[in-house]
């Protein structure tokens, strides 16, 4: 029995958790490969035009997936709870994917706590699926999310340890998950920043609970839980980073009006919002996070020693 | 208090449905002036696009559009409603928009699971309307006839207006209509006007062939009831001598589908297994009993970057094909203006 999980959309969210579970079950699972250029023109090929980026390189994944294990694990999530819900692609992808692929076998859990589906009782109901006793999937369970919560704050601590370091500019990369660690849209910003001598901080390696409380300063009526994490952790680190980069894929529902809400709210912290789309050029996006690091060293004065010579440029820096 | 100014209530455009809003409010709220935003123009549409996020979805961008005129004829209270989608959220963007822009105004945002008639009521007094409990209950049920009754007709008149005989004869009982509905107090009165427009309705000569040329049309809901937003399709449609019909009203929308949960994912034939959120299900849903009915052509109208409606694509592609429609096209709302 092996179980296919695309490495897109909610994989970097649930990683440990998904991995735990089906290895504690004895459960061999095959994750598809980092995205490329053929998992995204296959995305491209099968998805409807105006799907946005993350969602096309996500049905690439699910098609390489296809014919090389028995199931494709592909949750539906609607909601955590009251006023914590997510973008409607998450309630769509199960559907989606059966109607574009026909006949695959598709393992799903629902998350829609407002209607009584629990992730628990979904994780509970896979195991049932694929054959094992109530005591086991119970325990796999129990075990997964053990360690998920140990990862999510191991990850927490190294950031912590990143965010105190003086010497190196830091960039808050504030994204979905899925984009930051995609191969094809946020691998590359992160390898620039890195390249110019800036230490990348992520927002997902942040606590999430005090991320959602600290959302309420800057929105109250705002429901998509991801995006209440995503405004909540820049809030929270704000003292410590020295410039924010909005990445969004295109053209994402909800990013389209948080980014909004950001711009206009947050006014401390140097922003530039940068948008993905399958077409990205290199160049550009390299210029672009080259002058905003620029513009942040040229204006703080902490950063003094960082600060480049005319010679440098002279020298085809 | 700030109550002494005078207030100016004013909301956005939808399609028809801008009567039965000044109904009510005019009834709620008598010592206030109920302005609804002026009709919407190329300029409404560009005042909008101008001050919008980059990629945010159509309808934000009229709505915008509809506040910044309304603000100018000198309204101070807007009104916004929400959804499942993005709808709920433009509610807080459009004030943070328009505050930058140096509006000063009071922002109603009449959204949330919770939402009922009491609580609408309260926000009433609040705003200063001096009705009773009982009496607003009877303006919301005149109200909520008034959007029923709007519906049919106009369901009536999409269906036929392609066949009438004399030119614009039903455009002109439908403005008459309309302009009566403003005035009704009773929904006695209502239905009294109701029966008359009917009738008349009915009377005015058309000549329907039994085989004409059937569509439908599904999608998006404020690009499918705002006219104005999808370039007159359902005219131009029935110019062409073709029957036009839609079932995604207000008053479904409203009334029927929060019911109707369960049974409107059935009615999608198994092509869905979930609901893919806010209308995209209606839209699968109601293509599978066009398709059912034997209709020759289904139009899917949807802004750019809709979300709901993009992931019901799939499963309308399937439907065009599984069922053999002759016609099935996809419309799609461009972000900018068209050109003129």
């Amino acid at each position: 029995m092996m179980v296919g999980i695309p490495r897109a959309m909610l994989y970097y969210r649930y990683k440990e958790l998904w991995e735990t579970f089906f290895s504690k079950l004895n459960i061999k699972i095959r994750i598809s490969e980092e995205t490329n250029k053929k998992i995204l023109n296959d995305g491209i090929n099968f998805s409807v035009d105006e799907s946005c980026l993350p969602s096309k390189i996500y049905m690439g994944h699910v098609y390489s997936l296809i014919g090389k294990c028995d199931y494709i694990l592909i949750p539906r999530v609607v909601n955590y709870g009251e006023g914590n819900s997510v973008c409607v692609k998450f309630n769509a992808l199960y559907d989606i994917v059966r109607n574009t692929f026909g006949n695959i076998k598709i393992l799903t859990y629902n998350i829609d706590m407002e209607n009584g589906c629990f992730e628990k009782k979904g994780f509970l109901n896979m195991g049932k699926v694929l054959g094992k006793s109530y005591l086991d999937s119970i325990k796999a369970y129990k075990n997964a999310k053990q360690a998920q919560r140990t990862c999510n704050r191991r990850k927490a601590d190294i950031q912590n340890k990143i965010m105190d370091r003086k010497d190196k500019l830091k960039i808050l990369i504030v994204s979905h998950p899925y984009n930051i660690y995609d191969k094809l849209i946020g691998y590359p910003v992160i390898q620039y920043i890195n390249k110019l001598g800036g230490t990348p901080v992520f927002t997902d390696s942040i606590d999430r609970r005090q991320s959602l409380a600290e959302s309420k300063d800057l929105s109250k009526s705002l429901y998509w839980l991801y995006n209440k994490e995503l405004i909540g952790s820049i809030k929270l680190v704000e003292d410590k980073i020295d410039g924010v980069i909005l990445l969004t894929a295109f053209p994402c529902g909800p990013d389209s009006l948080v980014n909004e809400l950001i711009m206009r709210k947050s006014k401390k912290i140097p922003t530039i919002n940068i948008i993905c789309d399958e077409l990205q050029g290199e160049a550009g996006l390299q210029t672009r996070i080259e002058s905003f690091m620029d513009i942040i060293i040229e204006k703080s004065e902490k950063y003094n020693c960082l600060k480049r010579d005319e010679s440098d440029f002279a020298a085809g820096y | 208090m700030n109550r002494i100014l005078q207030q100016v209530i004013s909301f956005p455009h939808m399609g028809n449905y801008h009567v039965p809003i000044t109904n009510l409010l005019n009834h709620l709220f008598k010592n206030h002036i109920v302005l609804p935003a002026p009709p919407i123009t190329k300029r409404t549409l560009e005042l909008g696009s101008r001050y919008s996020p980059e990629f945010v979805c159509v309808p934000f961008k009229y709505n915008l559009g509809n506040y910044i005129e309304a603000l100018e004829n000198g309204a101070n209270v807007l009104i916004q409603a929400g959804g499942g989608c993005r709808f709920g959220y433009y509610a807080e963007i459009q004030e943070l928009i328009l505050r930058d822009l140096g509006y000063d105004f009071r922002f109603i945002k009449l959204f949330g699971n919770k939402l009922n008639y009491y609580k609408l009521y309260r926000l009433s007094r609040t705003l200063g309307s001096d009705v009773s409990y009982p009496q607003f209950l009877y303006y919301a049920l005149l109200t909520k006839k008034m959007i029923e009754k709007i519906d049919v007709i106009e369901e009536y008149i999409r269906e036929n207006i392609g066949f009438e005989t004399q030119e614009n004869s039903f455009e002109h009982l439908q403005e008459e209509f309309l302009n009566e509905l403003i005035k009704v107090n009773t929904i006695k009165s209502l239905n009294k006007t109701y029966k008359k427009y009917s009738g008349l309705l009915q009377s005015l000569p058309a000549d329907k062939p039994g085989d004409c040329l059937k569509v439908g049309i599904v999608g998006e809901l404020y690009t499918l009831m705002e006219p104005y937003s999808n370039y007159f399709i359902e005219k131009e449609l029935a110019k062409n001598k073709i029957q036009v019909s839609r079932f995604i009203t207000v008053s479904f929308i409203l009334f029927e589908k929060p019911r109707l949960k369960k049974r409107i994912l059935k009615e999608t034939g198994g092509y869905l297994e979930f609901e893919i959120g806010a209308d995209g299900t209606d839209s699968v849903a109601k293509s599978t009993m066009l398709a059912k009915k034997g209709y020759d052509g289904i139009i899917h109208i949807k802004p750019f970057g809709c979300t709901p409606e993009v992931n019901a694509m799939p499963m309308l592609q399937n439907i065009g094909k599984d069922y053999k429609i002759r016609y099935f096209i996809s419309v799609l709302i461009p972000r900018h203006p068209r050109p003129a």
